[in-house]
Formats: structure tokens, sequence, C-alpha cells
């Protein structure tokens, strides 16, 4: 059985239908990416995971049925919701942002060491630790939010497009420490790109979404090497 | 000189309490986006169930006690039944049901208690063990134990795990649940803990104006007016308007002939200025963001 399982999933806002029977999975330890233009409904299918949109259809996470939880339960059950916009808590420093990460854990030494290990990741957050978040730089912030979804010490991350919105040198930068990530907690990741081309090179799948259905699907270097794909869909 | 420093120690005595109403405003506007119309109402309850205890032959700090902690599940209770099914609701029909609260309580203090003005004893003893011609024991009792609770309240939001999840409640909903808070059940805490330091105030203040369900018409004002004098979104501001208020507030009352029937009027024209010339308030924070 899939660790993510998703069938036949609608999602809606008030009476506009964003998906229409997406269907997708995702292995244990697997990274998959979820691309498409704008509007396609990649958002959507994450907030549908965090049960922040109205859906129909079978959500199914390592044996539980997500479409019964609330947003916060599905957080307990380890899934970590990097959103688009970063979502931190600009008012809040660097360092309460990361302790807020880790609100559903108790053992405060194993927090701290996870504090750490986040600096490790992350160095330039450790020189802000005591910084409102609102005052940092793009690229931190979004550090700072991946930062804040590791502390959860998640089973499964949904990144909704960490590269919005940043240069090109503090994407990559960002990219390879989530390989680094990947490599030394073997977490899970479903990530949601613009950027086909870097979302490509990290993922192991991918799908392609367009107007909330999936049109295409596979290991991501044949989606990455395919001629027709890249023209029709990505754009480059 | 004298007077002075008696109008200004009573103004900060009386300004404590409008510190405790004003906080209170400002945790149930974070947490419900709201002015809380009926949080001097709730006060006023929670001083009559002190007043309640103490008839029962409770000694007065135990129904301080008591009484606080009714208040906080209460204000706990009153979010979940009737605030939160309103949340989404237009802002009209939630105003409309903090008014109706407002209404409710005062009649039900009326139609339990009666009308009539009732003594309320000071918390504290007539004698400290030294005697100020500047300052009364009681008014001295209110700084220091309002002191004490604001201490304890900051300590409680900036060291504590729950504190921290609350302002994250409040200030950002959304990324709240997704690292695991139960925004819901943080806006019901803050509603108990407003609720608690009302009662706090109102028990404090009942001593100076008498116990009747109309008590807090008053203090509700300045409170108000302390709030939005010191910012409607900062805490601390909210406690230092309150101080200021209550300290003019006496100033006027002291110093401008017939100036005791103007006080109240002061504090409306200092709402409307503030409204009108700075709406943030002296310390709200207007906030800085880099993208």
């Amino acid at each position: 059985m899939p660790f993510l399982e998703v069938k036949g999933l609608n999602a809606y806002y008030r009476n506009t239908q964003a998906l229409f029977g997406l269907d997708f999975e995702l292995e244990e330890g697997s990274i998959t990416t979820i691309l498409g233009a704008n509007g396609a409904g990649k958002t959507t299918t994450l907030r549908s995971i965090c049960r922040m949109v109205r859906t129909e259809g079978e959500i199914r996470f390592d044996g539980d049925d997500l479409t019964s939880f609330s947003t916060e339960k599905v957080a307990r059950r380890g899934i970590a919701h990097v959103p688009e916009g970063r979502g931190t808590f600009v008012r809040q420093t660097v360092e309460d942002n990361l302790q807020l990460g880790a609100y559903t854990r108790k053992n405060k030494a194993e927090i701290a060491e996870d504090i750490e290990r986040v600096y490790s990741y992350f160095p330039p957050l450790r020189e802000r630790f005591k910084q409102q978040a609102g005052t940092l730089s793009g690229g931190e912030q979004q550090m700072l939010a991946i930062g804040r979804a590791l502390m959860l010490r998640p089973r499964l991350m949904l990144l909704d497009e960490p590269s919005f919105g940043l240069g090109p040198l503090i994407v990559q930068e960002i990219y390879s420490i989530m390989r680094q990530i990947r490599e030394q907690e073997g977490t899970s990741m479903l990530l949601v790109e613009q950027n086909a081309n870097i979302a490509l090179n990290l993922a192991d799948h991918a799908y392609l979404l367009e107007t909330g259905t999936v049109v295409m699907s596979g290991e991501s270097h044949i989606i990455r090497d395919d001629e027709n794909v890249r023209r029709s869909y990505l754009g480059y | 000189m004298e007077l002075f420093l008696q109008l200004t120690l009573a103004g900060l005595a009386i300004g404590s309490i409008y510190s405790c109403v004003a906080l209170s405003v400002v945790m149930v506007y974070q947490a419900s986006d709201h002015f809380n119309f009926a949080q001097g109402e709730m006060a006023m309850f929670s001083t009559y169930i002190a007043w309640t205890f103490l008839g029962m032959g409770a000694p007065i700090w135990l129904s301080f006690v008591l009484a606080v902690a009714l208040s906080f599940l209460a204000g706990v209770v009153i979010e979940r039944l009737l605030v939160k099914p309103v949340e989404d609701a237009p802002i009209l029909n939630q105003i409309m049901v903090f008014i109706g609260l407002l209404v409710i309580f005062n009649n039900m203090a009326g139609w339990i208690w009666e009308f009539t003005i009732k003594p309320f004893p000071s918390l504290f003893p007539a004698d400290f063990g030294f005697k100020s011609s500047l300052i009364g024991p009681h008014h001295m009792g209110v700084i220091g134990l309002t002191l004490l609770v604001l201490l304890l309240v900051f300590c409680f939001f900036r060291f504590t795990r729950v504190g921290l999840a609350m302002r994250a409640a409040a200030a950002n909903p959304d990324s709240a649940r997704l690292v695991g808070v139960s925004v819901g059940w943080m806006l019901a805490l803050g509603w108990g803990l407003a609720a608690a330091i009302g009662a706090v105030g109102g028990i404090l203040v009942a001593p100076i104006v008498y116990l009747e369900p109309n008590m807090m018409a008053g203090v509700l004002l300045y409170g108000f007016a302390g709030a939005l004098l010191g910012g409607i979104t900062s805490p601390g501001g909210a406690v230092l308007g309150g101080l200021i208020i209550g300290v003019l507030e006496n100033w006027v009352g002291g110093y401008v002939p017939g100036g005791s029937e103007l006080k109240l009027t002061f504090a409306l024209i200092l709402i409307i200025a503030v409204l009108l010339f700075k709406p943030a308030g002296l310390f709200g924070r207007v906030v800085v963001k880099r993208v």
C-alpha cells in the first residue's frame, strides 16, 4: 500500500470546483513532485491533504483516512506543510517560529537538538535567531519555513513552491539543502512547483497537472527527457 | 505639589484597573477581531459572584480567587457556545451577539441581586503598617495587585509553550493549524483569560464605585479609551494606555473647574481624537515586512 494515496479527489472553493477526480500516490521515503501552470490545482492539492479546503474523494496516509481529520490533527500525524507564501509568523522571532514548529512534541532536549540541526542546515538562521521573522529576506524566510516544518520531525513534508519569488542562486541553495535533508533524514516529500526543471532534478516521480486533473505521470527522468512533454507542458 | 502627587497616585491606581479592562478588550480583539462590548458586564457579574461567596461566609481572598477562576471558565464556555458559532457570520451579527451579552448580563445581575447599590469590601487591610497622606491603602493594594497580575500574564505569553501558541494562533491562524495548534481552543483560552483579568478589574473597582449592575459602564469606556490610546494591537500598549487615561482623568477632575463632571466626556473625546489622528494608537505596531 502506498504511503500517501489520493483517489478521485474533487476540491471546492465555495461553489467553484478546483480539482476534478485527482489520483496520485507517493511511496515512503520518496520525493514526488506535482507540476503545472498557475491555476492547475497544485496548491489546492496540498491544501486538500491538510484539510484546508472542502473535498470529496479519498486521501489515505499510512492507513489513516485524512478526510475526517482537522488540519491540526493532520499535523499531529506527522505531515508538515510549508505553505504557499511561506506562512512564517512574521512578528515572532526565528527561534520562536522553530519552537512553534515543534508544538506537537514534548521532549525539550530533543527539540533543542533539532533546532541546532535546523541551524546547521540553514546557517543564516542561526545568526538571526532573535530577529523577527518578518525582517528576514525572502530566501531566509523560505529557509525558516522549511526549518519550521522539520521541527515537527515530519514523516511527510508538503512543499508549496519553495522557489517562489526567489533568485536563481538562492533557489539552487535551497534545493541542495532539500536534497541533503532527504539524504540525512529520509523524509518523504510532496513537492509542488512551477519551476519544473529544478523540481524534476530532485524528485523521483512526477505528476503533471492541468486544470485540476493529472494529464501525465511517471519517473522524473523520463518526464524530464521527453521532448514532447517538455514542449507542451513544461515550456522550456 | 501634594495635590499633584495625590491625584497622580490615585490616577495610577484607577488607571491600573482600566489597564485590566483594556487588556481584556485587547485579548478578545486579538482572538476574535472584535471589541467585546460585554467585557465590562462580564466583569461586573464576576464581582457579584465574589460578593455571593462573601455572603456565604468565605474569606475575601478566597472569594476573589474563586470568582476569578469561575470567570475564566465562563469566558471559555461563552466563546465555545456563543462566539464560535458566529465566527464566520457577517460582522453585524457578531456585534449583536456582544451587545446581547451585555444586556443579558446586566439584566441577569439586576434580576438575581437587585439593582440596589451595595458596598463591597476592599481586598486589602486598612493598615499596611504605615500611613501615607498621598495614597490610601486600597489604592496602594490595587496598584500592587494589578502589577502582579499583568506581570504573570506577560510571563505566560512570553515564556510558556501555550502562550506562544496563543500568540501564533492570533497572528496567523492558518499557519498555527499547520504546526498542530488547535486554534479554536486557543481563542477560547483567550476569552477565558480576558474574563479572568476583567474579573480582577471588577473586584478591584467595586470598593471605589460600589457594587451595582451598571458599575462597569464608565470603567469599560475608560478601558476602551486606554486600549485605543495604547493601540488595539498591543497588549503592553493597552496597559500603558489604561494607566495614562487614569492619570489624565484624575488631573482633569482635580485641576479643571467643574472637571469631575467632565471626566467621562474627556475619555470619549480622547477615543475620538485617537481614532481620528492616530488610529494605530501610541504603541500599536504597523507591521514592517520585507518580501
